[in-house]
């Protein structure tokens, strides 16, 4: 089928700023899942605007990222896509967070923007009311991996070239000379033949009044100036000083604290409340009662935390309130004992071949609930004046945040003003889909007409969280005569949230992967790496197993089977030689390896680990190699690479939320431990670039370590870990298997 | 009353003497350079110096700093006699190291006193001392950053 073909110019849109500034913007068509949105705005032909670049007079440039900064130093790398597109001198550059307003590009309506209100809607001051908005509610999502892959590749760099391309136009006609004739660098054009450069800043003006080019050639990779290279973040000198702003620095004379208790079962609805000997406490202003808890406000958060002790409330019963991990692992169980589930991947036959196998290994895996616990708890300030209001809150997605709070507090979007912020970690936390507690910030500033800071303890931060899954996948593998691997089972828990994690990259010919959804009250979401963070540990534990039965190296089995896959086999024999896979290692250290592809990028992780005298495993070194495509920041890739794995070597250790009498057990950092500096292994990064367009980096190294531990663990042990955590479980040495490295 | 100096200067708040150092910094004096990550002591987010040695003040009430010296993220630079970035800063910078920075506050305090006290720590010091969680994992960084602010102090103090 022939796609319809679309010029890039029906994006591309361009308007002059007061003062003589030009703004190019790339919009995107209206997803058309977001159906609120059509309702109110039905005009054919309308955009909305995702990325802008400001030209100034003064030749500065700013760049206006839609996306969240929250340590994946997206700002910076958005950045270098844009300037260096447009031959811009980075030192000129600034980067800003687009304002949370969804204007939406009727061209004509930008223009109008141009004269009057842009000015104060670039400095995130405007009044939102006065723009026709439409609703969306996903054009400023960060999750996924994609800021770099979508934003940075299909708009970003699009307006940048589109600009360049103009400028060099703008410059072409004002000398009379052809424009091949002109050239572009460090943010001016060049007339070489005549010695003549005009600053970009000099063209603004006549750049503002050119149509946009029909189809912007993008730079090939030999011509970049700046992607590619390994910037210093441009976020970084702020949080060294303590001057960064995050969400939970809203900060004014006048405002309150709010300290809040949901209901400790999941569902459950507040009864009644005693508050008297919490309102008699120094500071405290009131007792918010809500639908499923309630808040403490006082003048100090503090006071508002130590009141809410002081509180007794009652909730009522539920179905759940007897609920236990024990039960639900029990559910689980007999879930995938007693329904074949729907099909996630079939091919081949694999019951056929388990049938007619010489032999067959079977294994049940599993992993608990995990919490995201981001080093900000999670929190919302919100100022409500009449029917207008100012939000401050780190996430994910301003704009579907905004929207949310705006309805919750019963106010028109366009009547709220929301306030960027850094984010203090956020790991899929901070999806608007899930940031529940911004409903019941909203409820509580409500009451009052100042601002209300509502902050969660940590307790409630992690015992008020949807978690990653706790999930169970049993599997089957059939062997022919020969010990080669003729059928792949697998049927595991859902519900799946990324098609495609559980299956296999192996050449395996019967494979039959089925999915039986399983409900519990506790409530789950995206988790770094999502389904990957489970799926990459069962699958590359059981292919583990598989090579053992089938008395193969592990490492030469995979290669074995991935013959299809020359990607993954690449970055197996970087990561492999790296950590000299094969070759001497001290004495009683052993290597396990796994390879996972996700988010468009593929790591192969090699752990190096021992046995303790107190039989815990030591995690002594991980080497990564990761083909992300390429990198557009080297420096940050390898960061958010160091990141990915200690968030999964976290999980594998000490990762668990568990479920007694329907309540999150664990409420702070003891009962839910971290890695730290102490027992942080080793880190070694390989990027493997391979010309493949840009992979995501902010996930894809978490999946593998834990698998990669765990084959450590059976080569030094024998013992095959078929659950998480294993932080504190005591192992024994069992040298038979040494030989298999 | 609670009477201390924070970074350098006289502070008098009328607040229970029980209060959490961190709360009257946060909340009464609007300096939120330094973190709420756990309130219980564990994460460090929250540390600060008094009297040169790093403490956290979530678990600190102020009675406890009556009469002494407070210095936050926000005076670190200053603390040191200058008004520009110290070493640790520096080194964070040239190294990289925050991610959400979130912790970070709470790092370059910690790192700061442990470099006052042992000025060429081994790796063993950094993992007896730095006992903060960075959930966004900038250890590795972290670590190489502390090396080379030890360097680059040892050859000030030489110059
Ligand atoms: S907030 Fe003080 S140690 Fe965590
Ligand atoms: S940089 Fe995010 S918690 Fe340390």
């Amino acid at each position: 089928m022939n796609k319809p073909k679309l010029s890039r110019r029906k994006f591309l849109l361009v308007s002059a700023v007061a003062g003589g500034g030009v703004l190019i913007g790339y919009a995107a068509t209206r997803p058309s899942r977001h159906r609120v949105a059509n309702d109110t705005l039905a005009e054919g032909g309308e955009r909305f605007v995702t990325s802008w670049i400001r030209l100034q007079p003064d030749n500065r440039i700013t760049v206006y990222v839609p996306h969240s900064e929250m340590g994946q130093g997206i700002h910076t790398a958005l950045g270098q896509m844009a300037a260096d597109e447009l031959d811009a001198d980075w030192e000129l550059v600034d980067i800003e967070q687009a304002p949370a307003t969804d204007l939406f590009a009727n061209d004509a309506i930008v223009k109008g923007f141009g004269e009057e209100l842009l000015p104060p809607f670039l400095t995130g001051v405007v009044n939102a009311s006065a723009l026709t908005v439409a609703r969306i509610a996903n054009l400023q999502t960060t999750g996924g991996s994609s800021s770099v892959r979508y934003t940075g590749e299909n708009t970003i760099r699009v307006a940048g070239a589109a600009a360049r391309q103009m400028l060099l136009q703008c410059a072409a006609e004002r000398w009379g000379v052809p424009l091949a004739e002109c050239s572009t660098e460090l943010s001016h054009v060049h007339h070489s033949a005549s010695g003549r450069s005009l600053a970009y800043g000099e063209l603004a003006e006549a750049a503002a009044r050119m149509e946009p080019p029909e189809n912007p050639v993008l730079k090939e990779p030999s011509q970049f100036n700046l992607m590619g290279k390994a910037i210093s973040r441009r976020d970084i000198p702020a949080k060294v000083d303590g001057s960064a702003p995050y969400g939970i620095d809203a900060h004014s004379e006048d405002m309150l604290y709010a300290a809040l208790r949901l209901a400790p079962v999941f569902g459950a609805k507040l009864v009644s409340v005693d508050a008297g000997q919490a309102l008699a406490q120094r500071g405290v202003r009131r007792v918010v009662e809500l639908e499923d808890g309630y808040a403490v406000v006082a003048d100090n958060y503090w006071r508002a935390k130590q009141a809410l002790e002081l509180v007794e409330a009652t909730f009522e019963s539920t179905e759940n309130d007897k609920v236990s991990s024990a039960m639900l692992a029990e559910r689980f169980d007999a879930a995938l004992a007693g329904d074949n589930g729907s099909e996630d991947f079939e091919s081949g036959d694999a019951d056929a071949a388990l049938e007619a196998a010489g032999d067959v290994l079977e294994a049940s895996y599993r992993v608990p609930y995990l919490a995201h616990a981001a080093m900000e708890p999670m929190n919302s300030t919100m100022h409500i004046q009449g029917d207008r209001a100012e939000l401050w809150t780190s996430t994910q997605d301003a704009l579907a945040i905004k929207a949310r709070a705006a309805s919750t507090a019963g106010l028109r979007e366009d009547d709220v003003t929301y306030h960027h912020s850094y984010l203090g970690g956020g790991f899929g936390r901070r999806l608007p889909f899930t940031w529940n507690v911004i409903d019941h910030a909203a409820l509580i500033a409500r009451e009052f007409d100042v601002p209300v800071k509502t902050i969660l303890t940590r307790e409630e931060d992690m015992r008020q969280d949807y978690y990653r899954p706790a999930v169970h996948s049993n599997f089957r593998a059939a062997f022919d005569g020969e010990g080669r691997v003729t059928a792949w089972r697998n049927r595991f828990t859902g519900p799946i949230q990324v098609p495609g994690a559980a299956h296999i990259p192996y050449a395996i010919p019967n494979q039959s992967i089925r999915v039986v959804d399983v409900e519990t009250h506790v409530p789950i979401a995206s988790w770094r790496s999502v389904d990957h963070s489970q799926q990459t540990f069962f699958i590359e534990s059981f292919i583990d197993e598989i090579a053992h039965r089938a008395g193969v190296n592990p490492y030469q089995l995979r290669m074995d089977l991935l013959q299809e896959h020359p990607r993954h086999r690449n970055v197996l024999q970087v990561a492999a030689e790296a950590a000299g896979y094969g070759s001497g290692l001290p004495e009683g250290h052993a290597l396990g390896l796994a390879v996972q592809e996700s988010f468009g990028s593929i790591a192969a992780q090699v752990a190096e680990v021992s046995i303790g005298d107190d039989g815990r495993a030591i995690v002594h070194k991980v080497t990564c190699a990761m083909d992300c495509g390429w990198a557009v920041n080297p420096d940050g890739a390898e960061a958010q690479i160091e990141s990915g794995i200690i968030f999964g070597l976290t999980a594998a250790l000490h990762g668990a939320i568990t479920i007694e009498n329907g309540q999150v057990v664990q409420g702070n950092f003891p009962d839910y431990e971290m890695l730290r500096m102490a027992t942080t292994p080793e880190i070694v990064v390989h990027l493997v670039e391979s010309g493949n367009p840009p992979g995501g980096l902010g996930e894809p190294a978490t999946p593998p370590v834990a698998a990669a531990v765990a084959n450590a663990i059976y080569i030094l042990t024998g013992q095959r870990i078929r659950e998480l955590p294993i932080g504190d479980r005591e192992f024994t040495l069992d040298r038979s298997l040494a030989g298999n490295v | 009353m609670a009477n201390f100096r924070l970074n350098g200067e006289s502070r008098e708040l009328d607040i229970e003497p029980e209060m959490p150092l961190l709360w009257a910094l946060r909340d009464e004096l609007g300096m939120t350079g330094t973190k709420f990550g756990c309130g219980i002591g564990n994460c460090g987010a929250c540390t600060v110096q008094v009297d040169g040695n790093a403490a956290r003040s979530c678990i600190t009430p102020v009675s406890a700093v009556e009469g002494r010296d407070v210095t936050t993220i926000e005076g670190l630079a200053t603390a040191l006699g200058g008004d520009e970035l110290t070493p640790v800063q520096q080194a964070w910078i040239d190294h990289q190291v925050p991610q959400c920075g979130y912790c970070q506050s709470g790092m370059i305090m910690a790192a700061s006193s442990l470099l006052a006290r042992i000025p060429a720590p081994s790796d063993a010091d950094i993992d007896a001392t730095i006992t903060n969680i960075c959930r966004c994992g900038s250890y590795p960084r972290m670590r190489k950053a502390i090396h080379a602010a030890a360097a680059a102090m040892a050859v000030d103090a030489t110059a």
